[in-house]
């Protein structure tokens, strides 16, 4: 029953991705690879999406994953089951644990948890990197020939202009990614 | 339950109002609930957040469950994560719907490659930021390395990184504790 393992999935999410923001890339990447239910690819046209709506990242994410898998009640299942452990853990920390965010072993807990949650997500922007800039996966000894310049290059400009230039740096995500799209059509970056 | 309504809908516009989540979340919680409604102080505001970045979870959710159950208890935490999450849900469901409908065209299929390259550059900034506030010495910087080398060599899931990661802190703390003990 699709619809059960989607919420499982979902909620597994849920309870271990912590930081907001990106940190369910790295359970959705996994997702993508254990159930096939999308691949690596639509992962990232998913992201540019979350990150172009309203909405935190993290729900987007699962709205779009589920609707990919089994249409509107995947997308509603598949959200449920992300905010159902973070409803249940808030709910409990509301009622029973007033001093959490003091407590010296949260505090340590969370201290090593920040450093591990940046590197899933750094090991998921380098799966999505993989599939951006080598298209064709081949053995390595070629690795020169199949990387993809087109996109090498838009990524030093856009680097550039993110990280770089003042003016631009501030610019929302949205504007980025409209970039990326015009510049995708006009130099036919899917090579078609 | 009128007030359960009325949380619903201020937590739907939160929704409609935040892009990407996280921390632009803040100053539009800061207006909605702080000036407009007075349903939160700035203090309790930032403690909300503070514990929701310490949480597992989407932090504008655990916000949102936080906030709904100071209000209204249980029914209140409930109410103000659905109306969160309301505005994605319709939102994504009409966009991937329109998506997969036109993923065959051409000028589809270029603009997305396009915009994977644009997704890894955006995801690279996140990491740097992240990077600032999460590796702050040598323990931390070893987690990082070890975390990232090992989940993308290893076919391994990222919840046992999470879960190894708060093992070594809370096994720290208890051995800080215990040796201030002795």
């Amino acid at each position: 029953m699709i619809l059960i393992r989607l919420f499982w999935e979902f909620f597994k999410t849920g309870l271990f991705a912590v930081g907001g923001g990106l940190a369910t890339l790295p359970f959705l990447s996994r997702i993508a690879d254990t159930t096939g239910w999308f691949t690596q690819k639509q992962l990232a046209n998913m992201i540019a999406v979350s990150e172009s709506t309203p909405g935190p990242i993290g729900v987007n994410m699962a709205t779009y994953v589920g609707f990919t898998t089994a249409g509107i009640p995947g997308s509603i299942v598949a959200t449920i089951g992300l905010i159902t452990p973070s409803v249940i853990i808030v709910l409990m920390i509301a009622v029973f644990l007033r001093n959490f965010k003091d407590n010296d072993i949260v505090k340590k807990a969370f201290y090593c948890l920040r450093p591990a949650s940046t590197g899933l997500i750094a090991a998921a922007g380098l799966s999505v990197a993989a599939i951006t800039f080598l298209p064709s996966a081949v053995p390595a000894a070629s690795f020169w020939k199949v990387l993809d310049w087109k996109a090498v290059a838009l990524a030093a400009v856009l680097l550039f202009l993110t990280r770089g230039v003042k003016k631009t740096k501030k610019l929302h995500p949205i504007v980025w990614i409209a970039v990326s799209a015009a510049a995708g059509i006009v130099f036919h970056f899917g090579g078609v | 339950m009128g007030s359960l309504m009325e949380l619903f809908l201020t937590f739907a516009k939160v929704g409609v109002m935040t892009f990407g989540g996280g921390y632009a979340m803040l100053p539009i919680l800061q207006r909605e609930l702080v000036e407009d409604k007075g349903w939160a102080t700035e203090e309790e505001l930032a403690d909300y957040f503070a514990i929701g970045q310490c949480t597992p979870g989407v932090i504008a959710v655990n916000t949102a469950t936080f906030i709904g159950h100071k209000r209204r208890g249980v029914a209140g935490g409930i109410v103000a994560t659905l109306g969160v999450v309301f505005p994605s849900v319709v939102i994504i469901t009409f966009l991937a719907g329109l998506i997969s409908n036109f993923s065959s065209f051409p000028p589809v299929q270029n603009a997305f490659a396009g915009i994977r390259v644009g997704v890894c550059v955006l995801i690279f900034n996140a990491i740097c930021k992240l990077w600032k506030s999460s590796v702050k010495d040598v323990l931390t910087l070893c987690i990082f390395l070890a975390v990232t080398v090992g989940s993308f060599f290893l076919n391994i899931s990222p919840a046992i990184f999470v879960v190894a990661a708060s093992a070594i802190g809370v096994i720290l703390a208890l051995a800080k504790r215990g040796g201030r003990k002795a």
